[in-house]
């Protein structure tokens, strides 16, 4: 195994997820298993190699930079879990000692 | 008409615009196929009956419009993808009740053709799985044997396909998501060049390998749903502007394979393969050369990698296009939460299920201080050599064959337990997505075995859709018809 319980967890807290210790346990080992074999990449001399990101185009197309308004603020805040008709509400992000 | 649902898409244009079927009995047909088959198969998310049913006799009211090619045609659109005031949950509890006010490009395009939309069809969360076991919602089944899973991410599209529930359907492919399926269900599906068909509107799992595409039970069906959706879009900056061919006129013109070399890679027609399915990719292989093929061998010595470099990539970009989902504009909200750093760990941990949360962990780790060039930079330049294999190999062939999958659809339940061996059934499909050139996978036969059906891969170089959909579509004309699925009453 190649990642260890704490680098699951550290892992986790960077992606923003919680994980049960049963989890953890199980993250581990599979994704130990993963990397291990991911690991067989290492047989390649890639040396001198550009990586290449994407299959797209490299030239980037413009195209000109105009206003569009294109929804309202309304069906912007559709979807939201908490607004107050103008603005997305979220948890207070500084604490009251500030 | 009472097997009008049986009909292809092509089929049900000719009716429509002759006036012989209406709209309306169109989209009733695929309502009442749907179900009479949802039960067994549990292929969709969410239909939308009065909203097809009011756009049909709206079209029905103004008359067919031979400018709209897709007129009247009921269709199925992967949950994934937006389409104006539909819910779009990509399979996931964290967008369950999200509802877009906005079509996706590709949807939009079938919508200005004429389609109407019937529903959304069942995926695995997020695109990420290969047999829609994933999806938090439900499993979809196969028609052809309800004890065996569809294939996935796309799985819900290709169940419904199969069992006529839509004409057609969108799927999406990062890693094999339209082939996989559809060679398991045993109806056509395209993975398009990347940059062929606009991304825009579609929840994005692995920017750089997404590609939208048509499942059908069709050939042609597939050339008639591509042509409408492909072409550049200002709203995708990596939607390719190459001129688009008239894909049905490629059909036409081609009668036989005459002229054509089909590369045949030694990595995929060895070891690894169930007999059943090497028997039925050799004998639609021994069909195109009797049609005039020609066929050589090529090498692809990288294949074996590409699963390797697939996780890293697939994973990466998911870790970083998922963080998007934080609880504050959409989606699922934990509502106990203090602070925001909180609101943010227990929505994500609460709205996503295993297999998300396990690539993200992935994909977050190959891209952290101290692992970047180890994992991500190395794999990108694997990927480069990949490319590469297939630009040499297109130097000496028009079209690489294979197999779509190395097994027909397996039980449910089978390979749940174990994420690397699901992973390796994509080795096949999983290189056309890091080159970003075409792949069709094209029924070719029922498994000797299992009794399920066989899809061949057919790989083309970058935005050569009309020679893959050509040369698919005479020897789709060659190979037997399969028989109706036999998962389901008639």
């Amino acid at each position: 195994m190649k990642i260890s319980r704490e680098e699951v967890l550290r892992v986790a807290r960077l992606a923003r997820l919680e994980l049960s210790e049963d989890k953890v346990e199980l993250f581990a080992g599979q994704v130990g298993d993963i990397l291990d074999y991911i690991d067989q990449l290492n047989r390649l001399d890639t040396s001198g190699v550009e990586p290449m990101y994407g299959p797209g185009s490299k030239t980037t197309l413009l195209r000109p930079d105009e206003v569009r308004r294109e929804c309202t603020r309304e069906q912007v805040l559709a979807n939201a879990p908490e607004t107050d008709g103008s603005f997305f509400i979220v948890p207070r992000i500084v604490s009251a000692g500030h | 008409m009472s097997d009008l649902h049986l009909k292809t898409l092509s089929e049900l244009r000719g009716l429509l615009a002759e006036r012989r079927v209406s709209a309306e009995e169109a989209t009733k047909a695929c309502l009442e196929r749907i179900e009479a088959t949802e039960p067994t198969i549990r292929a969709l998310l969410h239909v939308s009956a009065e909203t097809a049913l009011a756009e049909a006799r709206t079209l029905d009211a103004a008359g067919p419009d031979p400018e709209r090619p897709l007129w009247g045609v009921p269709l199925i659109v992967k949950d994934c993808l937006t389409a104006k005031g539909l819910p779009a949950t990509a399979g996931s509890r964290i967008l369950e009740n999200f509802v877009p006010f906005y079509d996706a490009t590709a949807v939009a395009r079938l919508k200005a053709a004429g389609a109407v939309i019937l529903g959304k069809s069942n995926m695995d969360e997020f695109a990420m799985g290969s047999s829609t076991e994933n999806s938090a919602f439900q499993p979809t089944r196969n028609p052809w044997d309800p004890e065996r899973v569809p294939g996935g991410s796309s799985g819900g599209s290709a169940a419904a396909v199969a069992a006529c529930q839509g004409f057609g359907a969108l799927g999406t492919d990062t890693g094999g998501s339209i082939r996989q399926p559809a060679s398991f269900c045993g109806i056509v599906g395209l993975k398009p060049t990347y940059g062929r068909v606009s991304r825009y509107g579609l929840i994005a799992y692995g920017s750089s390998l997404d590609q939208i595409g048509p499942m059908t039970r069709t050939v042609e069906d597939a050339a008639r749903l591509l042509q409408v959706m492909a072409g550049h879009d200002t709203r995708d900056s990596t939607s390719a502007a190459e001129p688009v061919p008239d894909y049905l006129a490629a059909l036409s013109a081609r009668g036989d394979l005459k002229g054509l070399t089909i590369g045949l890679p030694e990595e995929y027609w060895s070891e690894g393969v169930d007999p059943e399915v090497a028997e039925c990719c050799r004998a639609a292989v021994s069909q195109a050369e009797a049609l005039g093929a020609r066929t050589v061998p090529v090498p692809l010595k990288l294949s074996e990698y590409a699963v390797a470099v697939y996780y890293v990539i697939a994973t990466a970009e998911a870790s970083s296009n998922l963080a998007r989902f934080d609880g504050v504009r959409y989606g699922h909200r934990d509502k106990q939460a203090q602070d925001l750093t909180e609101m943010y760990t227990r929505s994500r941990t609460q709205g996503f299920g295993d297999e998300v949360q396990r690539r993200i962990i992935l994909g977050t780790y190959v891209l952290s201080a101290g692992y970047y060039d180890a994992y991500y930079r190395k794999a990108a330049q694997v990927r480069a050599l990949l490319r590469r294999d297939f630009d040499t190999a297109f130097q000496t062939c028009d079209l690489i064959a294979g197999p779509v999958c190395p097994t027909t659809a397996f039980r449910v339940g089978q390979m749940t337990s174990d994420p690397l061996q699901m992973y390796l059934m994509d080795i096949f499909t999983i290189s056309a997505n890091l080159a970003g050139i075409p792949g069709l996978s094209l029924p070719c036969g029922l498994g000797r075995d299992s009794g399920m059906p066989v899809g061949l891969q057919l790989m083309a170089k970058p935005f050569a859709e009309d020679v893959l959909l050509s040369a698919a579509d005479v020897l789709e004309r060659a190979l037997p018809k399969l028989p109706r699925p036999a998962g389901l009453a008639e």
